[in-house]
């Protein structure tokens, strides 16, 4: 596994439609600033019935290049796994997995450019004066906008001149905004930090479904800490990280019930530099935690009562692959 | 078949795991969603986040982490070298104190983690975070459990062998950008951060969460001293406001003396 190994994004993303073109397909959903297009990839089984969802967004902040490359792996295992794991392919069948590579495609380019600019976060978009550039993408949300973040254009949190007022933003508002009713998780992945935070980002407001949300993360952070013995911290932004304008309380907002950040490893020591011969065991102990809440949100929603639920939970240990999910630990 | 009999073949329709059927959206405590129509899906509760937590503190919450992370750089400034290297494991457990006016002290119990010999240990440490203008260094005490490794072989051959070299150091971009370090340099990037540590000690607040993020640049310089001496360009990553911090830091090191620092001074990040 190396950063560079599924570069460039475009041409993967093509050989994986090619590969699994039963399953697989692009959508072009929005242009950066710049006017590259930005697209997902949508998994998933035909299917005559209307199809629930679940989101995955990876590189909205440009140098966590740890996510990228997990929203290929996740991609792989799911498309790998579907035709042996009965319980993978029951979920193809029943939602949809948009998955986004790359949100931040100009931000994530640039920190490729040279070693000055590695460590860049935000968009490319000029800020007001054209001597500073850059909105923090995930500060633009229309989600309590525009508090406990900067106003000024050179800060690495400046939240933008208005609500949405970035291209990136606009494109995933627009995509999930359309298709609220039917996506059931919005994961949106980051590093670095091992944590996993639940919505609002804002001290003074909590979820409805806050306990919930608590529940299935920390059984998904046992399921991670099964993979590897890495510790994740689970916990409301507030508490651990706080933030506004986010896309995860964005989504909540919208009605999306199991929205979570992932922020990945690792916890400081090479920080966003993280080392190539860590991909792979953070990509598996990452994939167990996020199949993890797909599963349960999956699980919530297409049983109709507890016998099923109890029937899921057995085909979910007895299910073979990856996930190596303890559902009754917490 | 029975009644009997017709329990156990719903039991074990059930079983097979998927409903053929598409989910019943009448069933409503069934579906996840059922909260969801309004707009502004909120409530309120009691804002936190304000006020500073006192007394009893949650040792995932920021508040104590924040200051087991000072005490991270503590340590490392006291006892790091080339072949020493604290990380913070865990929290256990926090308090934090108001101390009249002068400021507020934080106590931990928490676990660092030597990276190098890959050993953890349980220390107890209280960090006083002084109040008012100009900001202040905070003050860190710590006792850890067990007696340290010892790296005194080691360093002294990396000592002599930079002593004596007919070429001095000097390197970029540590790590890189794909996260490699070249095996020769692994002693100079833990040098780095331990002597990045004095500067994320001296500048920690409440507000902030330090961790290096990359070594811009570091050469050793000629002197007559007995001491190895560096240049250096660091970058420091401040989780809390995201920023890349740079430093020129100026410093020393040997076995015998550890880590001295003779000049450090923030310098603008470039504008681009």
């Amino acid at each position: 596994y190396d950063y560079y190994k599924y570069h460039p994004m475009d041409e993967w993303m093509a050989q994986m439609v090619m590969d699994y073109p039963d399953v697989v397909t692009i959508v072009d959903y929005g242009q950066t600033y710049e006017k590259r297009t930005i697209s997902l990839l949508k998994i998933g089984l035909e299917s005559e019935k209307r199809k629930k969802a679940i989101w995955m967004d990876c590189g909205i902040h440009a140098r966590e290049w740890i996510a990228p490359a997990f929203c290929q792996y996740f991609v792989k295992q799911i498309l790998q796994s579907y035709k042996t794991d009965t319980k993978i392919e029951t979920m193809m069948r029943n939602m949809d997995f948009y998955v986004t590579p790359v949100l931040n495609i100009d931000g994530y380019m640039y920190s490729w450019k040279d070693n000055m600019t590695r460590l860049w976060r935000k968009n490319r978009s000029p800020g007001p004066s054209g001597d500073c550039y850059g909105t923090d993408l995930n500060r633009n949300f229309d989600a309590n906008w525009g508090i406990g973040i900067s106003f000024n254009c050179s800060s690495n949190i400046y939240c933008g001149s208005q609500p949405v007022s970035e291209p990136e933003a606009q494109a995933v508002t627009y995509f999930v905004g359309s298709r609220k009713d039917d996506i059931l998780c919005f994961l949106t992945i980051h590093s670095y930090g091992q944590l996993l935070l639940v919505p609002y980002g804002h001290p003074n407001f909590t979820a409805p479904n806050y306990n919930e949300l608590m529940e299935v993360g920390l059984a998904a952070a046992t399921a991670i800490w099964n993979v590897h013995k890495k510790n994740y911290t689970v916990g409301a932004s507030p508490d651990v990280l706080p933030n506004c304008g986010s896309s995860r309380d964005w989504a909540r907002m919208q009605g999306i019930p199991y929205t979570y950040t992932f922020e990945l490893r690792d916890k400081g020591e090479f920080a966003f530099e993280l080392p190539e011969d860590q991909i792979q065991p953070t990509c598996e102990e990452a994939y167990s935690g996020a199949l993890h809440i797909i599963t349960y949100a999956h699980d919530k929603t297409f049983s109709g009562a507890a016998v099923t639920a109890a029937a899921s939970f057995w085909s979910v240990l007895l299910a073979a692959g990856v996930a190596r999910v303890n559902l009754m630990s917490s | 078949m029975g009644f009997r009999g017709f329990i156990v073949l719903v039991v074990l329709m059930g079983m097979r795991g998927s409903p053929t059927g598409a989910v019943s959206l009448k069933d409503e405590s069934a579906h996840p969603n059922f909260v969801t129509r309004e707009q502004k899906d909120l409530t309120v509760e009691e804002g936190r986040g304000d006020v500073m937590a006192t007394g009893e503190l949650n040792p995932s919450h920021f508040p104590a982490r924040r200051a087991a992370k000072v005490v991270q750089h503590y340590l490392n400034t006291r006892y790091g070298s080339p072949y020493r290297l604290f990380g913070l494991e865990d929290v256990h457990s926090a308090t934090a104190e108001d101390v009249a006016d002068t400021g507020r002290r934080y106590h931990l119990q928490i676990s660092a983690h030597e990276i190098i010999s890959n050993r953890t240990q349980k220390c107890s440490a209280d960090v006083f975070f002084p109040r008012g203008e100009p900001t202040q260094s905070p003050e860190v005490k710590a006792s850890c459990e067990e007696l340290l490794q010892n790296t005194t072989a080691q360093e002294e051959a990396l000592y002599q062998r930079y002593k004596e070299g007919h070429s001095l150091l000097s390197a970029q971009y540590i790590p890189d950008s794909q996260g490699h370090i070249e095996p020769d340099m692994m002693p100079f990037w833990h040098l780095s951060i331990v002597a990045s540590s004095f500067i994320m000690l001296h500048e920690s607040t409440e507000n902030t969460l330090y961790n290096m993020a990359q070594v811009a640049q570091i050469t050793q310089l000629e002197t007559e001293r007995e001491e190895l001496k560096f240049d250096s360009h660091m970058l420091l990553h401040d989780m809390v406001s995201q920023e890349i911090l740079h430093w020129k830091l100026l410093f020393t090191w040997s076995p015998a003396e550890g880590v001295k620092v003779q000049q450090m001074q923030q310098i603008p990040k470039p504008n681009h």
